[in-house]
């Protein structure tokens, strides 16, 4: 990803505590529009923690304390004015655990643009679940039983019943914490296509365990180790030269 | 003896896999240089049967090859290295192959003897000339070697340097064979032979060369092929600084 695309977030110097423990040490990065970034490190390193500082999941946390700014476009997310619902549309969420609401296969994707009043017939409401399975490739597996729960199908079905879902509100960028990690391999090569043909649309920032996944599938990495950002670059560079050493010992399998 | 470049991950069979790849690495070399002096002494000492010898042993050097090819296959497809890693893999994967045309040409040189005409030895002091070349490229070719051995870039780019002085022995060998050549026309012959020699040295050189390229590539990360000597030097000296 050139460095000539337009800054979708801009983080600077974020720190976290959660209480008098501090996760995260003043973390600055860009993410650029429509490029997939992903954030690898080991447990605990505050990969998650920052991620979820994008769509300010963490106020949902008690004792959390988030300084620095993040600004998404240019606007400060954390700005008294500015709507959290509407934010968390903006920025969606992919959990790694596939989370489909106890209903219907429809209203799991309906639900959101309903609530942000997106469809005003019923007509739109289908054309809007109809793309949104569509560009989570689920569509063709969905559309004859619509009306049944979305807890019933299979996991890689639920993971992009979820993509759906969070695509169905029109967001533009989609975090995605672990997002394959339930998942056996098919189903994970489904998700990791379907990523990059999200990104035509999308900012995708994605949080991995899986380091051969960082690199089939984001065009820049960014390696976090013990509450620190430690090198971040353009993938095939993370992978094949690593500027530092606790890059390269993490992603080379060596004790650092 | 274990390269602590190399060692150090949490799987330590993973280590010895990489440790093997480096060491078969070597002994192919060993093979391969031992076939280079065998030939150039064959060569210059008119030793046929130590000629057919070198022959003969080349399938060995082509054994090794296909060898290191699988073991480096099994570590890409079972371990997925990265970083330093897969550099190492992929630098022993392109060594072999010098490796493997250093022992075509030693073949080459023995091969030379073989067809040579019973009663026309080209004079002492092209023979001379040759073994006195042929050192050069033995030393070059040990000091590569090592360099590969212990990854080490600033060693790597001095060796290859040495490249240069290999070239102009072999332009001046083949000066001195034209002119004989031009002489005296019974030289012919004997004059192609030693051209032919001194031309399998040369490319022994340019093998060197490329196996110092593969050892700054594991070294630094970069592929240097193609670059000038002076853009070596700056790519070197930028990641010591």
């Amino acid at each position: 990803m050139s460095n000539s695309a337009p800054v979708k977030i801009s983080a600077t110097d974020v720190k976290v505590f959660y209480g008098d423990n501090q996760a995260l040490h003043g973390i600055s990065m860009d993410v650029y529009q429509n490029e997939v970034i992903s954030f690898i490190g080991p447990s605990g390193c505050g990969k998650s923690t920052f991620l979820r500082c994008m769509n300010r999941m963490n106020d949902t946390i008690e004792h959390c304390r988030v300084t620095g700014s993040i600004l998404l476009d240019g606007r400060d997310i954390h700005e008294p004015a500015l709507d959290v619902v509407q934010l968390r549309a903006q920025v969606g969420m992919v959990f790694q655990k596939p989370n489909p609401f106890p209903k219907s296969i429809y209203e799991n994707i309906a639900y959101g643009p309903k609530l942000h009043g997106l469809a005003e017939r019923k007509a739109d409401l289908d054309d809007i679940v109809e793309s949104s399975l569509r560009r989570a490739g689920l569509w063709n597996e969905v559309k004859d039983r619509l009306d049944q729960p979305g807890t019933g199908l299979s996991g890689g079905q639920q993971q992009r019943l979820c993509i759906a879902r969070s695509i169905a509100v029109s967001p533009e960028v989609i975090l995605m914490d672990e997002p394959c990690s339930a998942l056996d391999p098919i189903a994970t090569s489904i998700i990791e296509e379907l990523i990059d043909e999200l990104k035509q649309n999308f900012t995708i920032v994605i949080v991995t365990h899986n380091m051969q996944q960082a690199a089939r599938v984001s065009d820049r990495t960014a390696f976090f180790h013990l509450g620190n950002l430690i090198e971040i670059g353009n993938t095939n560079d993370v992978f094949t030269n690593p500027q530092q050493k606790r890059t390269e010992d993490y992603i080379t399998g060596r004790y650092g | 003896m274990p390269n602590n470049k190399i060692g150090g991950h949490y799987s330590q069979a993973y280590d010895e896999e990489l440790q093997q790849a480096v060491e078969r690495l070597m002994q192919m070399a060993q093979l391969a240089q031992q076939q280079l002096t065998d030939a150039l002494t064959a060569f210059t000492s008119a030793d046929v049967a130590l000629a057919q010898q070198v022959k003969d042993f080349d399938r060995r050097v082509n054994n090794f090859e296909v060898d290191i090819d699988e073991h480096c296959l099994d570590i890409l497809a079972r371990r997925q290295p990265a970083a330093s890693d897969l550099r190492l893999v992929l630098a022993v994967l392109k060594s072999i192959n010098d490796v493997e045309r250093i022992g075509d040409l030693a073949k080459r040189i023995a091969k030379a003897l073989l067809k040579e005409e019973a009663d026309s030895r080209p004079a002492t002091s092209q023979l001379d000339a040759l073994a006195e070349m042929g050192q050069k490229v033995l030393q070059m070719l040990q000091r590569a070697l090592a360099a590969f051995e212990q990854i080490d870039a600033q060693a790597a780019l001095a060796v290859l340097r040495e490249d240069k002085a290999i070239d102009d022995d072999y332009a001046r060998i083949l000066q001195h064979s034209l002119s004989s050549m031009m002489d005296d026309a019974k030289q012919i012959s004997v004059s192609m032979q030693i051209s032919q020699v001194a031309k399998a040295l040369e490319r022994v050189g340019d093998h060197s060369r490329n196996i110092c390229e593969h050892a700054i590539f594991l070294s630094l990360g970069r592929n240097v092929s193609h670059l000038s000597d002076e853009e070596l030097q700056q790519v070197v000296d930028k990641k010591r600084r």
